[in-house]
């Protein structure tokens, strides 16, 4: 009674396809998964993203099978969480081992002076991931070009990348979400070194059945920290549309692909920090701002729109206070 | 009467944090008048082994989309889902994808 292999009809089937619907054998499907991120990269990519095992694993064998000629290393950010950060770096280091290839780890600490643990301390659990994830994408940045790297390529999937587009459009984020559906992006400026998401169209459960076939070493955890809410409810809402419809991760993406943007509909004007030099479309990045608001122990000026400010940080002015009475931290 | 049957149950990808971290356990079913299926042994699961969250693991008389369900290593959606049987044996493979990873 065992369903046989569409593809070989010689062995038996053990997946389902989601977004062929297609019942496949180990072999056809490790096969057909790899065949397809050769067909998202085509051209070089050069790092592998933060714990995406299966990530470096493809990388490492694409990289052999089609002779890219690529030079491959491993680029993690500890982000200074107890526990967390701390087994799933031990997993990186394992991989290292297994795929010989160098690995970079850049902390938040040595970076920003500060650790996710005493940023916590600071802002409590509410705006916590904002500071995450714009710490990160800078850390990555910086850690590439320590390494002198060409590309990043990171481990983001067909899930991520839908859950991605519906967030910007709940948000009405149009800049952002021209640039979430791209394979890879271009250099945007200075301190910025060009993305790529060698997995965007595999969805979730392959990567997870190809590390669960292949037996890949690989580390899953929840964040300690309160996850983002607002992308935790967007992605529960995909995945109970995907239960009925597999195909609705790809047709997002297409759907965002596919958007354009009527002329004349302002965009943001990307300049570059005048602290640090990274991209931005104020005077100071984000980034630098929210170190500003940590390190002045008014955690609020990141959080929310403040560009009135910048120019006052930028030369040193003290707030007034009634401005600093709205960025004080919460009691918690 | 359905003789009782063992099956290996195994949780993984984060699924384990609702089964307090134990990601392996072997089980004996006791024995029914009808064979065991997949939708009767999530009722088991949830009244016998899930501790905690059981909104995190199941959704409405299945699993919580998002979470996979392997069968002797075989996806689930190739074996009938909920109406497959159990037989002596089996194990059972939980999946979450919607940790961290
Ligand atoms: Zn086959
Ligand atoms: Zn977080
Ligand atoms: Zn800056």
């Amino acid at each position: 009674m065992p369903v046989l292999c569409s593809r070989c009809a010689e062995r038996r089937a053990m997946l389902k396809r989601p977004k062929t619907g297609h019942s496949l054998c180990k072999e056809c499907f490790f096969w057909a998964f790899e065949e397809e991120v050769h067909q998202t990269i085509r051209w070089g990519p050069a790092s592998g993203g933060k714990d995406s095992t299966v990530l470096a694993h493809v990388m490492k064998l694409l990289n052999e099978r089609y002779s890219y000629g690529l030079e491959l290393m491993l680029l993690s950010v500890d982000e200074g969480i107890t526990g967390y950060r701390d087994d799933s770096l031990e997993t990186v280091k394992r991989n290292q081992q297994q795929y010989e290839l160098p690995l970079k780890v850049v902390s938040y600490e040595e970076l920003y002076g500060w650790t996710m643990d005493a940023i916590v301390k600071q802002v409590g659990l509410k705006n916590n991931c904002t500071f995450c994830g714009v710490f990160r994408r800078q850390a990555l940045d910086r850690g590439a070009i320590m390494l002198k790297v060409d590309k990043i390529c990171t481990g983001h999937n067909a899930d991520d990348v839908a859950e991605t587009v519906l967030m910007n459009i709940l948000r009405g984020d149009i800049a952002r979400l021209r640039r979430c559906t791209a394979i890879s992006t271009a250099s945007e400026g200075e301190g910025v070194v060009p993305r790529c998401k060698p997995l965007k169209y595999a969805y979730e459960k392959e990567i997870v059945l190809y590390a669960y076939f292949k037996r890949l070493d690989y580390f899953s955890t929840e964040c300690i920290y309160s996850p983002n809410a607002y992308r935790g409810y967007a992605r529960n809402f995909l995945k109970d549309l995907e239960s009925i419809r597999p195909s609705v991760i790809i047709d997002i993406i297409h759907s965002g692909e596919n958007l354009s943007v009527r002329e004349g509909v302002k965009m943001p004007v990307q300049g570059t920090c005048s602290r640090c030099g990274y991209i931005s479309s104020q005077a100071l990045c984000k980034s630098c701002v929210l170190l500003e608001g940590l390190n002045r122990g008014l955690p609020k000026l990141g959080i929310g729109k403040h560009h009135r400010l910048h120019n006052k940080i930028l030369a040193q002015q003290p707030f007034t206070e009634k401005e600093e009475s709205k960025l004080k931290p919460v009691e918690f | 009467m359905a003789a009782p049957i063992t099956i290996h149950l195994e949780f993984g990808g984060g699924a384990e944090l609702l089964f307090s971290g134990v990601k392996k356990h072997h089980m004996t079913l006791p024995s029914q008048s009808q064979p065991w299926d997949m939708k009767q042994l999530l009722v088991w699961i949830q009244q016998n082994l899930l501790k905690e969250r059981p909104e995190l693991f199941v959704q409405g008389d299945s699993v919580r989309p998002g979470i996979l369900v392997l069968i002797n290593d075989a996806d689930w959606e190739l074996l009938g889902e909920l109406d497959y049987q159990l037989q002596d044996k089996d194990n059972i493979v939980f999946i979450s994808t919607l940790h961290g990873g």
